[in-house]
């Protein structure tokens, strides 16, 4: 056996050390560009988590719609967050995708609910047309129901300080 | 704050500090001794680390006692503790956040060094050295990394509070007691392992004494990895509420990734020991094992990824951990790829021969091992990539997962009953000709009782645990040729082996049968009403408050009928804790053997109305079960008694007898 390949493992856990390294540097992630901005929010009749009644069409005003699941500890991880921008008057539609309106009503009543309402997602089809890669996402859509950009990843208090200018003047 | 017990919390700090010099003298000079080769300085090893032990030890108590008498001067208790906490909290809050559960995870470092003192009588002196030698390193990083940024005795002064912010209520519950110091006691019983076969790449004998050494070692941590996990997993069961078992949440991959390494482990020793084979496999697998134990602490602390149970993070600590972690992992493999031999081991093994089935065990393990790393670590690689945070699901992992036990277990019997240097496919297949019938038949049966309708899942799933118990029974039954009074001459190690593997299938049943056959539904039910759910009726009697000692909550009182017998009375709870304001989910459950009936409360409607979850989960206990035969076993196997043999016990594979072969 050649001693080069006793080498492997380390330059693998260098290669890993590498990429901590990075993620513990990187705070704030860019906005991805995507094919839907500019574009209408996609139509869909699906029921609410709250009430179980169906719905097919957001506020007539800018929102933020914000993509989050129960079995998603990053959503986690953001809730306080957007319960924060919630009590700064910040209209917030949730998208419980791929998920259970049980679990999604426990995590509400037990972290708050910083949502207008929820639209219940429960096989990912309104998710698949967001183009939505995973969860947290957050759009924003104004008033005429335009996409006007999007987010992937938790919200933090860096990322809308970017957002936030853009989510104003849609007002 | 005058007098001596008022400053308490400095004599507990001073003795943290005391315990890192110490490791610091242990780290050294054991090390100059080998070096020069004065025994005098090499045994010095054993009573520094039973000084360092005993100073860790002092400073853990004395936090503890902080948190009994409510010093929330000490701002860790001030954050964590309050005075309405019942005792037993108090005492197990002293882990429930970062500070002090870095310092209980350094005090069992401590610990296990003062085990390895003790019961290593029967180790040259040279080996003692150099393993405390290591094991202080790993001592010295960790204390200074509790002392620089995570200080658990800081102070709140000269305004303390007067009263504690409390522990986190979904720490408040027994489970949290015990999970913690179990796992922990497995994740730092890896640094063990790992100190041994850092010492033995530095001293050059990577032979069979050596991995007899590590065997009974690898063993003690495996099995408290192995309960720990499942009480981890009961815990997250009965106090999430709503009746999850495994979440794939980065904390429980950073708990498996070791567990599954240090299984490969255990399993490659033995061929080392008995073959003197696959030596430099096996000191990559201890210093894989340990390096994922730290892993997981680094991801778990610094904040790097997002998870449910994840410790407040800062970036601060994020940095030292991975200084710690490039050092200690970094160091330990280049030393592997300096020193490991290259040379091929002098055995030889046919394809078909219990090496062989072993090695292909332990290349599915570390495959699983690193599918999951994959996975968990997938949030990040996709960070590196500018696009943003994300959460793999358990979709994913249970694809990947999935499979390569089936596998696993399809080896496990085969590996365990054939022969060593070679054997013959038509031998085992003859020998376990009736398990595998059995095996399908019974696997084809499960199903078609169960609800009529084929489900390959189960026939998989049932199947190959059938499988994996009736080819273990039959070799029992073979190597006790046909008398039930020779078992127990196979030898602990032999049996434990088997206890251990049966087991597994255990679990493989339990998780089989409750990912399938699980049933729920949620209802909306008020005072009086019924709801049925496969052969169960539930009856809401009642509803009410409860007054907890730091805590109030709502309550409803079930009745639950099988037919008209009244099978259990059960009574879910819905708390707030006073203290923080959080709301927590008491789910009530009634336990039997073959299921476990699960109701928890949802949110309160109109009218006195609950939204309340009701589930039967068939086989739910055997998941559990399953760990505790392999912990069992893992223990039986440790207890041999020819790990208790002294010096001159034979300590050269070519030397185990054929009536040694067995207890592999």
């Amino acid at each position: 056996m050649n001693r080069a390949f006793l080498f492997i493992p380390l330059l693998g856990f260098i290669a890993m050390g590498i990429l901590f390294w990075i993620g513990l540097g990187q705070e704030d992630k860019t906005s991805l560009p995507s094919p839907l901005i500019g574009k209408p929010f996609p139509t869909f009749i699906l029921n609410t988590v709250e009430s179980g009644e169906s719905t097919n069409h957001l506020p007539q005003e800018p929102v933020l719609v914000n993509v989050w699941a129960t079995w998603c500890p990053t959503c986690k991880a953001e809730h306080a967050f957007l319960n924060e921008l919630a009590k700064e008057g910040v209209k917030i539609v949730g998208i419980n995708y791929k998920d259970d309106d049980f679990k999604a009503r426990q995590w509400l009543q037990a972290y708050g609910n910083p949502y207008l309402f929820n639209i219940a997602d429960p096989d990912g089809k309104l998710g698949l047309e967001l183009g939505v890669y995973g969860a947290p996402e957050t759009f924003l859509v104004d008033s005429k129901g335009i996409i006007r950009a999007k987010h992937i990843g938790d919200l933090n208090a860096q990322v809308w300080a970017r957002l936030q200018p853009q989510f104003e003047a849609m007002q | 704050m005058t007098n001596l017990s008022g400053m308490l919390p400095e004599f507990g700090q001073l003795a943290l500090i005391f315990a890192l010099l110490v490791a610091a003298v242990q780290m050294v000079v054991p090390l100059v001794g080998v070096r020069r080769g004065q025994a005098w300085l090499m045994a010095y090893a054993r009573p520094l680390a039973s000084a360092q032990a005993l100073f860790l030890i002092i400073s853990l108590v004395i936090l503890a006692y902080c948190f009994v008498v409510d010093d929330f001067s000490v701002a860790y208790v001030a954050k964590n503790s309050n005075t309405a906490l019942p005792t037993a909290y108090k005492i197990s809050a002293v882990w429930g956040a970062h500070e002090g559960s870095l310092l209980l995870w350094v005090t069992m470092l401590g610990c296990w060094g003062l085990a390895v003192a003790w019961f290593s009588q029967s180790l040259p002196l040279d080996m003692v050295a150099r393993v405390l030698s290591i094991m202080g390193m790993v001592s010295v990083g960790f204390i200074l990394f509790t002392l620089e940024t995570s200080n658990p005795f800081d102070r709140n002064l000269p305004s303390m509070p007067q009263e504690g912010a409390d522990l986190n209520p979904l720490l408040q519950d027994f489970g949290l007691i015990v999970h913690p110091p179990t796992l922990y006691m497995g994740y730092v019983g890896l640094s063990v392992v790992f100190a041994f076969a850092l010492a033995a790449l530095l001293g050059g004998r990577l032979d069979a004494a050596w991995a007899r050494w590590s065997r009974p070692w690898t063993i003690a941590a495996w099995v408290f990895l192995t309960l720990g996990i499942a009480l981890g997993s009961w815990w997250a069961y009965y106090e999430l509420g709503w009746g999850g078992w495994w979440f794939w949440d980065p904390v429980e991959n950073a708990s498996l990734m070791p567990w599954l390494v240090a299984t490969a482990l255990l399993h490659s020793l033995a061929v080392t020991e008995k073959r003197g084979l696959f030596k430099s496999w096996t000191v990559l697998l201890a210093i894989f094992a340990f390096s994922l134990s730290l892993l997981g602490t680094f991801l778990v602390r610094s904040g790097v990824l997002t998870s449910v149970h994840a410790f407040a993070s800062d970036p601060e600590r994020g940095v030292f951990i991975l200084a710690l972690l490039g050092i200690c992992v970094g160091g330990s493999l280049l030393l592997y790829a300096i020193k490991a031999p290259t040379v091929a081991s002098v055995g030889r093994y046919e394809w078909v021969s219990r090496e062989s089935f072993l090695l292909l065990n332990n290349l599915l393990l570390l495959v699983a091992a690193f599918a999951i790393l994959l996975g968990t670590l997938y949030p990040l690689i996709i960070d590196f990539m500018g696009m943003g945070k994300l959460s793999v699901g358990a979709a994913w992992f249970n694809f990947m997962f999935v499979p390569i036990s089936v596998l696993l277990a399809l080896v496990i019997a085969l590996g365990a009953m054939a022969r060593w240097k070679a054997d013959d496919l038509k031998r085992l297949g003859s020998e376990t000709v009736a398990a595998m019938v059995a095996a399908v038949l019974l696997g084809l049966a499960v199903p078609l009782l169960a609800d009529g309708t084929m489900n390959w899942q189960v026939l998989l799933g049932m199947g190959i645990s059938f499988w994996l118990i009736g080819a273990t029974l039959l070799d029992v039954w073979k190597k006790a040729r046909g008398r039930l009074n020779r078992i127990p001459q196979l030898g602990m190690s032999y049996l434990g082996m088997v206890l251990a593997h049966i087991g597994v299938a255990i679990t493989i049943i339990g998780v089989t049968m409750v990912s399938n056959y699980s049933i729920e539904v949620s209802a909306r039910m008020a005072k009086g009403d019924t709801e049925t759910l496969g052969d169960y009726r539930f009856e809401f009697v009642d509803a009410g408050h409860i007054e907890g000692p730091n805590f109030v909550s709502d309550a409803i009182r079930f009745r639950v009928y099988d037919g008209e017998r009244q099978i259990a009375l059960l009574q879910p709870e819905k708390r707030r804790y006073n203290a923080s304001g959080s709301i927590m989910t008491e789910a009530a459950i009634d336990v039997s053997l073959l299921r476990d009936v699960y109701v928890s409360m949802g949110e309160p409607l109109a009218d006195g109305a609950w939204g309340i979850r009701l589930q039967v989960k068939p086989f739910m206990r055997w998941v559990w079960l399953g760990a505790i035969f392999m912990s069992l076993g893992g223990l039986m196997a440790m207890l041999d008694k020819r790990y208790r043999q002294r010096k001159n016990a034979p300590n050269n594979a070519v030397q185990a007898s054929t009536a040694q072969e067995v207890t592999a």
